[in-house]
């Protein structure tokens, strides 16, 4: 392609998208009279390029479009209609020179319908406002300079003279002094100027606040910076950069031979060499960088349209729009950006009448803003709109099988918003023509997600939603901490990290413990701490001292944590290198780099060790304000967590443990393939919850005891945990014997132990014995219980008290049981059951003739006077504490006792 | 594998022979970028297991493939240190660790054999064929396939 036409399509397009920007500008204060002279002498500047490149058709429909806004000059009022029709027009201009490009010619075509329209508007202008029939209709003053500016008439009705547009040039650009005599010649040297208009349009699209009054010094100092600049190609820059990192490399390998060598003769210019390196490094770094403005360009247009399109009011605020990033980060986030405006504007803004009948002002407004935040950029989308509507993400959810009814009730509000992020998930009850076409926001994530960087949502219903998103500047070469962990090195960016501790045992930065989790108090303040090694899973088991260690304080966002490493170097330069694509799924690197001495380190991602630490907090919150939502409903029950053969804890009702107990490892014995242990006076057998647990030859071991008649029996644990109130829901059933299922148990993943199934192991005859004896003494009992844990549990339990347990899952089925005429002893039964309740179920029994005599022990998690009263009045002889077993043994004894002295 | 080693008979390919825990393997020359001594290994916490570690190669950085490791065999009795074959795949570099290095054979295309049915699974997801040469069998090293440390995880 034609040099010449290269540089003019390019100078072109950027023109047009400043005149975009000002147009919208200039709509919302037509009274502007720089943003307009900016405007016109843009659009007079395509029209003559196009005629000096002979490109009629573009010449043609920017004349119209100067025309039309000569009109404005004029005081012609400034309608909607007309910026519109202008805005069309530019972008016709676009689409033909989009063709230009592609063909190196004019399409072929025609704009009469636009042209038009202009000229239309533009007579109707001039009636309407009589002044601006005065501007003279001059003929065209010099012939023959340009063939092309040559028309069939010689001026349009309205038609701006050569005169008054020199005059504008005159008055807005006077460092042009030739402007006046040859136009050609003045075209060309406004070729130069013209970069100039563009980065001051620039200039003020991105600071919006500024005063129109200091224009026209401000352009006089852009000028003379943008005759001072090139192009540069991208390529070229990233080329340089990496060469720079290069550079960089070679000069830390130096540094660090150098640092070996003392007295080298190298060392000085060495150190100006470094000098040197440092600043052509930030040199290149610069020119990488960009004001976020630059993606924002086009937004304000793309509102403007959608407001009409959308019948809406929308003002869009932009805030922080200097802040700079990487120039392919920003390529990155420019359509995303531009998804989330539309979005904005069509899902989160109302209509006017909505929003009148909400209160709030007519107009909406959106709000993007851009700062920087510990190594990254935050950037918000806000609207105050009507904000996301929870009930329909969940019926969508349901309805798009995402999510089963159930688990959507457990959701929090914020958990479901996150699903719009979803792949194929879009909320839009109609299809417009903006957006909701199915690609939503799954794919605004997934480009973000490709940068490295978060997306999140808050939003309130009737208030407005925020989106935020945050990006790394990715910065190729950082300065990096170098620590080590487990023998190995890593760099931690020293951007997110905000101070380094030494943490010992007498000093007052001390690493406490509360419950399992690591703390560090600092300045009063509490600072969940990692151990790096652990985190990485690379802990060697060498000696480490939980008390002490060097804490690397770190902030990503508003989290701030420690990060406990075994040793800290010093600081370096380093380059930031991708990981290879068979590494990069590990988030808690976010790349790698070689050190000065040649080796290859891994550089930290303080985002993803803020996740782990985030999620396990987050997620203690949730779990707790979830426990306290069940308080009411469930009462928690104390639990036993202790380890026992795999890291995974294990728990087990403390009220089924006897006692827990430490006993000498030397006092166990070992007979006949079992462990045996001494025990106030007996031999207790030990045993094993499986295969995996060992029992220890030296120190102490713990035991969980459980006794029973006389007889007790050892569980052989590595480790009790702890005591926790918690309530029990087994949420999965387990086959493994000796194992009820799993549980959530303080927010872990926790296996409730079948207490009834080592019982027998540890004596064979356990039941069998208390069968013998309960042969005697027989009673049968009923057993209603909904929870199949209570009843593995308790059947056992009863059993050995000598019963003869029939277990049932619910009050119907008792009552079938014994309409059938099944005579009980007694029976036990639950109160909170769905369906019928126990109070039902006693009053029920009660009622009939033929169970009316048997004694009924309610069990219930509630025991308080009024639940007793009640339970007394339903029918219930006793009331017991569920888990209190020995309370439960004591109260059939005395029921079965008052039944056969009855009987 | 490209098409070329695969139906023309007249064709001749140029493998480097290497040798791990005994067997004798093939890769196309045409794929190996150059064969040096692994130096400065660093591991990679949480990466998959068959991943050595990354490395420093002239500047550039290396991901590691324990061969033994992909090909399910126990790690090398002697102390030797191992080789490594550099491979380049979309832009990235490999460094495929082996026990040794042997010579360069040009072997026809057409005496190329499929995997015998006997041959370990897990030696049949990385093989492209064998060559029967004088006593023993040169197993033929499917670059591809053994730097796609992803598809068998799914597989296994």
């Amino acid at each position: 392609m034609d040099d010449l036409l290269r540089e003019f399509l390019t100078e072109t397009n950027e023109s047009l998208d400043v005149v975009d920007v000002e147009l919208v500008r200039f709509e919302q204060d037509p009274n502007n009279a720089g943003i307009l002279d900016n405007i016109f002498r843009l659009v007079h500047t395509i029209k003559g390029t196009c005629g000096f490149l002979g490109l009629p058709r573009l010449e043609a429909l920017a004349h119209a479009a100067e025309t039309l806004m000569g009109k404005f000059r004029d005081g012609m009022p400034v309608t909607g209609e007309a910026v519109t029709l202008i805005l069309s027009t530019i972008d016709r201009l676009k689409q033909v020179l989009a063709d230009l490009e592609a063909n190196e010619q004019e399409p072929e075509g025609s704009d009469t319908d636009l042209i038009g329209e202009l000229e239309r508007m533009a007579i109707a202008g001039t009636v309407a406002a009589a002044p601006a029939a005065a501007a003279p209709a001059e003929p065209k003053s010099s012939e023959g300079k340009l063939a092309v500016q040559t028309l069939e008439r010689p001026l349009r009705p309205g038609e701006v003279s050569l005169d008054e547009l020199e005059r504008a040039f005159r008055e807005t650009a006077p460092e042009v002094p030739e402007a006046a005599p040859e136009p050609a010649k003045a075209e060309a040297k406004k070729a130069d100027a013209r970069k100039a208009d563009a980065r001051k349009a620039d200039a003020k699209a991105k600071g919006p606040g500024r005063k129109p009054a200091s224009e026209g010094e401000e352009e006089k100092s852009d000028t003379k910076v943008a005759n001072q600049s090139i192009r540069v190609n991208v390529e070229t820059l990233e080329n340089l950069m990496t060469m720079v990192s290069e550079l960089v490399l070679t000069r830390n390998q130096l540094l660090e031979i150098v640092r070996r060598h003392e007295d080298s003769e190298f060392k000085v210019p060495l150190q100006r060499l470094s000098n040197v390196t440092a600043e052509l490094q930030e040199g290149v770094m610069k020119t990488r960088m960009q004001p976020i403005g630059n993606a924002w360009q086009k937004l304000p247009r793309i509102v403007r349209d959608l407001a009409t399109e959308l019948d809406k009011d929308i003002e869009l605020e932009m805030h922080g729009a200097e802040t700079e990033l990487d120039r392919q980060v920003l390529d990155l986030i420019k359509d995303p950006l531009t998804h989330m405006v539309r979005n904005s504007a069509d899902h989160g803004l109302e209509t006017p009448e909505e929003r009148r009948a909400a209160k709030k002002p007519e107009k909406g407004t959106i709000r993007l803003s851009a700062y920087h935040e510990g190594g990254h950029i935050i950037i918000e989308i806000a609207d105050d709109g009507r904000g996301l509507n929870t009930e329909r993400i969940k019926a969508k959810l349901v309805a798009n099988g995402l999510a089963s009814e159930i688990d959507v009730e457990k959701m929090t509000e914020a958990q479901i918003h996150k699903f719009i992020f979803a792949p194929g998930f879009s909320t839009a009850a109609k299809v417009t023509s903006v957006s909701g076409r199915g690609v939503g926001m799954d794919v605004v994530r997934n480009n973000i997600d490709q940068i490295g960087g978060t997306i999140d949502v808050k939003s309130v219903m009737g208030e407005g939603s925020s989106f935020t998103i945050k990006i790394p500047l990715t910065l190729a070469i950082v300065s990096a901490l170098i620590v080590e962990a487990a023998g190995d090195r890593f760099a931690i960016p020293q951007l997110s990290v905000i101070e380094l501790v030494r943490a010992q045992t007498n000093s007052e930065h001390r690493i406490e413990r509360i419950k399992d989790t690591p703390v560090l108090r600092l300045r009063n303040k509490l600072l969940p701490l990692i151990h790096l090694k652990k985190l990485l899973k690379i802990d060697d088991g060498g000696e480490s001292e939980p008390e002490n260690g060097f804490i690397v304080v770190t902030q990503v966002g508003s989290q701030t944590f420690g990060i406990v490493v075994d040793g800290v170097f010093h600081t370096e330069e380093i380059v930031v290198k991708p990981m290879s694509t068979k590494l990069r799924h590990i988030n808690m690197f976010s790349g790698n780099t070689i050190l000065g001495d040649g080796s290859v380190i891994m550089i930290i991602d303080p985002n993803g060790i803020a996740q782990s630490v985030g999620s396990s907090a987050a997620h203690d919150a949730e779990e707790e304000s979830e426990a306290q939502r069940n308080a009411t409903i469930e009462k928690t029950i104390s639990l036993l967590v202790f380890r026992a053969g795999s890291p995974e804890p294990k728990a087990v009702p403390l009220s089924l443990v006897t006692r827990l107990e430490e006993v000498d490892c030397k006092k166990i014995e070992q007979s006949n393939g079992r462990y045996l242990v001494q025990y106030r006076g007996q031999l207790m057998p030990l045993v094993r919850v499986s295969e995996n647990v060992r029992v220890k030859t030296e120190g102490a071991q713990p035991l969980l005891v459980f006794s029973d008649a006389g007889r007790s029996m050892g569980l052989v644990v590595d480790e009790i945990v702890d005591i926790v109130e918690d309530r029990l829901d087994i949420q999965v059933g387990s086959d493994v014997p000796g194992v009820l299922g799993s549980a959530v148990i303080k927010g872990q993943a926790t296996e409730v132990i079948d207490v009834g199934h080592f019982l027998p192991l540890a004596f064979e005859d356990w039941f069998r014995r208390k069968e013998m004896r309960a042969e005697a003494l027989t009673r049968t009992l009923l057993f209603v219980d909904d929870s199949a844990f209570f009843r593995n549990m308790l059947a056992p339990v009863l059993k050995a008290a000598g019963y003869d347990v029939t277990a049932v899952g619910g009050a119907d089925e008792a009552l079938a049981i014994l309409k059938r005429g099944q005579r009980f002893d007694v029976v036990v039964s639950d109160i909170e059951m769905p369906g019928m309740n126990g109070f039902e179920l006693a009053e029920a029994i009660r009622a009939d003739a033929r169970t009316a005599q048997t004694p009924i022990i309610a069990l219930s998690s509630i025991t308080s006077p009024a639940t007793i009263e009640r339970g007394r009045q339903a029918g219930f002889h006793d009331f017991v504490a569920k888990f209190d077993r020995q309370g439960l043994i004591a109260a059939l004894k005395e029921s079965t006792v008052e039944w056969s002295e009855a009987a | 594998m490209s098409a070329n080693d695969e139906t023309h008979n007249e064709y001749l390919t140029e493998y480097v022979t290497v040798m791990i825990g005994g067997q004798l393997f093939g890769l196309p020359i045409s794929r190996v970028q150059d064969v040096f001594m692994p130096d400065r290994l660093t591991r990679v916490p949480l990466a998959a297991p068959e991943i050595a570690g990354v490395l420093n190669l002239r500047g550039r950085i290396v991901t590691a493939i324990d061969m033994r490791r992909r090909l399910g065999l126990p790690p090398r009795e002697d102390a030797r240190p191992p080789m490594a074959v550099g491979i380049e795949l979309r832009g990235e570099s490999y460094g495929v660790l082996i026990d040794a290095v042997g010579e360069v054979m040009k072997l026809a295309d057409g005496t190329r054999e499929a995997n015998p049915v006997n041959l370990d699974a897990r030696l049949a997801r990385v093989s492209a064929g064998v060559h029967r040469l004088d006593g023993q069998l040169l197993v033929i090293l499917d670059v591809d396939r053994v730097l796609d440390t992803s598809s068998d995880a799914l597989a296994a």
